[in-house]
């Protein structure tokens, strides 16, 4: 309790708790600040940048930026918004993705964060990489074209399920996940209830045979956008 | 045959750094120095031996560039293709090189000696064009002297044979034996002034912790490899921080672009680069130091264990140095294995720790959970050496060089278009026209300071400062003459940046890609008005959200073209034809369906 402290987010006091994230104080309090490469159940990773705010001045992710005292936020600010429209777009075109026919579609988190931000298409022009595809498991698919390169996966896999079925090899643009095996996925100790395949925001890790199983209406951000629930939260007034 | 001895000399690399983990750059470089290569099998195995997971190795191995995962030629000829060495001719080396080799860049011959590759800046831009070959380094390159270096290669197949004679100062070490030049045009009072006597070390000894550290700040040293964040309240936090063990880790990567002055103080005064490693370690409390040597200097290394071997001989460095019970401490040499990155502190902690070079997050930093979860001071080569000197000669003594908030001298590494190239040691705040004077550089059109990550200067702004809050530089200083294309210099650093992001974040990684993708299509004249705002937004995006000093400064290039050069963009870019976007490839777009029809599209039957 004693630890318990004021911080301002776009003019409006909320409160905060030593040891929380500036993402985690805002959320709290019903504030959603986008994010992408961040998972409540997984160790922050900062990587993906989309929740990028500036605190007292300065740019940082929110999901990694413990919250200080006084601390003044800004996350709904012209210059902050055109930064996360510039990342969801070069993660578009560094990848590709194929959303009119995804599984993944209604329910990509890349995806509802592009409509969020209202990006229709992208300035930037698309990068079309040769990226691998291993069907090799009879349950799970990995499909890189579509892979973001969040560390969902890498971190799951390892905090929660106990193994280390993926790890990041290579650097720069060829930056990519890769199996822990002498081949391909069928031969690491996956499993299709692993929380690293589930964690996916994207269609890069696919359960098989689950494809369009939820019919377009009825798909998680079909009606309302992302971040919505976070919203609806209010913080305190949360029953 | 190789197959057969392949697992026991792997298991008896990983055996000499005891199976551990945390050596595993250690042991993937000696793996690459004897295999030509850490394949996939190989990875299989030093997993085995270390009982680590193999896509950690694969992690590791396939993030460094002189480490490989096929093999090599035995002999590997790495050319440097930083823009001073292509202004100093590296073209048409490359092109000799490539056609006494009989191989293309990238390439490894099909008997298995050769394999030709570029590589970025080695630290050697005032003896442009260089060349790594395996380890040794040959600078001062023609089309003639290449040729003639490829026939020698070819006939010997030893890289020694090739040097004939060495380099000024201790480049003739028996340990060192090198053909590298100092080129030291200029011995400031601080840290060329004069012999290393050690008296710094037995200075801060007489003295508590605290009173070095205070001596240290009162000094006003500033980090010298660019940031310029105070060393003195660096070894504060580092002191202060709770920890079993601390660490002091010594940053010689060196990789920043046309910077080489490191190499310099590491050849001649490495003893005042210990003493002040040692006077820091006693400073803070560490018992522990790494020294970080950028793997394109590998061939100091020996020289630097022997000159280490002779300091424990001495009592300078292990138990109770120079008496002073219960004051222990050692240092190691950690080799890099090319990645500028590495440069970055917490990336090369990463490095350190036997693992990719990915920066860390921070929070928390360095000086209170850095290398091992150890509060680590990370310091440069110059600073340290800076730190020996002003225990020996005083804090009044230091600050009474340079200015005000830039106390001391800066030692720089100047190339480019300039009569005398080589290494500066010069007081902070002199303007850079005073600099282009000293180095004979006054018909310059631009000066790069600071490196690729700097700043590109107009001659406009050459009454500017060389201190930290006008124009910081970590030492790299590169003149630009009237012929230079400074449309190509970005293309070039952009590359570099690209080819060195370590991928973990989006505005980096796919930031720069999207940038260099514009500046080379205005380069070759398809850029478009809506280019200027486009590249404004993009550069102000990624150094906005980038999470490391690389992507934080990458774009710094394209912003100083369009602030202080935008005539040359606008020569390429030109006025718009209102019915045709340049942008727009005709001849490509068709070329794909001109050869799926096997004849010519109307349009190029026509003529244009």
């Amino acid at each position: 309790m004693t630890d318990s402290f004021t911080i301002n987010v776009d003019g409006r006091d909320i409160q905060a708790t030593k040891g929380q994230t500036i993402l985690e104080a805002a959320e709290a309090a019903g504030i959603y600040i986008p994010r992408l490469c961040h998972h409540p159940e997984l160790k922050p990773h900062g990587s993906c940048r989309i929740c990028t705010v500036i605190a007292n001045g300065r740019s940082c992710t929110s999901c990694t930026q413990p919250a200080e005292p006084g601390m003044e936020v800004q996350n709904n600010h012209p210059q902050v918004e055109m930064w996360r429209k510039q990342l969801i777009e070069m993660l578009f075109v560094e990848g590709n993705h194929f959303c009119p026919f995804c599984e993944k579609s209604g329910g990509c988190e890349l995806q509802a964060l592009g409509y969020r931000h209202g990006l229709t298409a992208t300035q930037h022009p698309h990068l079309f990489p040769r990226r691998e595809i291993d069907a090799t498991h009879p349950d799970i698919m990995v499909d890189h074209n579509r892979c973001v390169l969040c560390g969902r996966c890498v971190r799951a896999s390892r905090d929660v399920d106990g193994k280390r079925v993926f790890q990041f090899v290579e650097r720069g643009p060829e930056k990519r996940v890769a199996v822990n095996s002498d081949a391909l996925l069928s031969r690491t100790d996956v499993d299709l209830t692993d929380k690293a395949i589930d964690v996916c925001p994207v269609g890069a890790i696919l359960p098989k045979r689950q494809g369009y199983i939820a019919p377009v209406g009825a798909r998680e951000f079909d009606h309302t956008p992302i971040g919505t629930s976070v919203e609806a939260g209010n913080g305190s007034l949360e029953v | 045959m190789v197959e057969k001895t392949l697992p026991e000399s792997v298991g008896s690399i990983c055996k000499k750094y005891k199976n551990s983990p945390d050596r595993l750059m250690d042991i993937a470089i000696d793996i690459q120095h004897a295999y030509q290569c850490v394949s996939p099998e190989i990875q299989l195995d030093v997993a085995q031996f270390l009982q680590m997971e193999v896509v950690d190795v694969q992690s590791l191995v396939s993030f460094y560039s002189f480490l490989t995962e096929e093999e090599t030629g035995k002999i590997v000829v790495r050319l440097c293709n930083d823009v001073p060495d292509k202004l100093a001719g590296m073209e048409a080396v490359a092109a000799a090189l490539s056609s006494e080799l009989g191989l293309d860049f990238g390439e490894t011959s099909e008997d298995g000696r050769f394999t030709l590759l570029h590589t970025p800046c080695i630290g050697m831009s005032d003896q442009a064009p260089a060349v790594m070959v395996n380890e040794i380094i040959i600078t001062s390159l023609t089309p003639e002297s290449a040729r003639k270096m490829a026939r020698q290669l070819i006939e010997t197949g030893n890289p020694y044979k090739l040097v004939k004679e060495f380099g000024d100062g201790r480049n003739c070490n028996d340990l060192i034996k090198s053909m590298v030049n100092n080129n030291l045009q200029r011995r400031g009072p601080v840290l060329f002034g004069g012999p290393v006597t050690g008296r710094g070390l037995e200075s801060a000894l007489k003295q508590t912790p605290e009173e070095v550290r205070q001596i240290v700040k009162d000094s006003g040293l500033r980090g010298r490899g660019g940031a310029g964040f105070p060393t003195g309240l660096k070894w504060d936090f580092t002191a202060a921080a709770e920890g079993e063990q601390r660490y002091i880790l010594c940053n010689a990567d060196e990789g920043e672009p046309g910077t080489f002055k490191d190499r310099v103080l590491l050849t001649e005064m490495p003893e005042l680069m210990f003493e002040g490693m040692t006077i820091a370690a006693y400073a803070i409390g560490a018992s522990g130091g790494l020294i970080y040597l950028r793997g394109e200097y590998f061939y100091l290394k020996a020289f630097l264990e022997h000159a280490l071997e002779l300091r424990r001989k001495s009592g300078l460095l292990g138990k109770n140095i120079l008496g002073h019970e219960g004051f222990d401490f050692d240092i190691r040499i950690q080799l890099g294995a090319g990645a500028y990155i590495c440069g970055e502190e917490s990336a090369l902690i990463s490095s350190c720790e036997g693992l990719r070079g990915d920066p860390k997050n921070r929070p928390p930093f360095p000086a209170q959970k850095g290398y091992k979860q150890c509060p680590t001071s990370v310091n440069n080569v110059e600073s340290l050496c800076a730190a020996a000197r002003i225990l020996e000669h005083g804090a009044e003594w230091f600050a009474g060089f340079g200015e005000a908030r830039s106390t001391g001298t800066k030692v720089l590494s100047v190339s480019g278009d300039c009569e005398k190239p080589g290494v500066y040691e010069i007081p902070n705040g002199i303007t850079l026209f005073e600099f282009l004077d000293m180095c004979g550089g006054r018909e310059a059109q631009a000066v790069q300071v600071g490196g690729a990550a700097g700043h590109l200067i107009a001659p406009a702004e050459f009454g500017r400062r060389l201190t930290f809050d006008d124009l910081a530089t970590g030492g790299s200083m590169m003149v630009f003459g009237p012929k230079v294309d400074l449309i190509g210099v970005a293309v070039d650093f952009l590359d570099f940046f690209v080819e060195e992001s370590c991928g973990y974040c989006t505005p980096c990684r796919a930031g720069n890609v999207l940038l260099l993708e514009r500046m080379k299509r205005i380069q070759k004249g398809r850029g478009e008005t809506g280019d200027y705002e486009y590249l404004a937004d993009l550069a102000n995006s990624i150094k906005g959200t980038s999470r490391c000093g690389l992507g934080q400064t990458s774009p710094n290039i394209v912003l100083d073209l369009l602030r202080h050069f935008r005539p040359l963009l606008e020569a390429k870019i030109g006025d718009q034809d209102r019915n045709l976007r340049a942008s727009f490839d005709l001849d490509s777009a068709l070329k794909d369906a001109e050869r799926a029809t096997g004849r010519k599209s109307v349009y190029n039957q026509e003529g244009k």
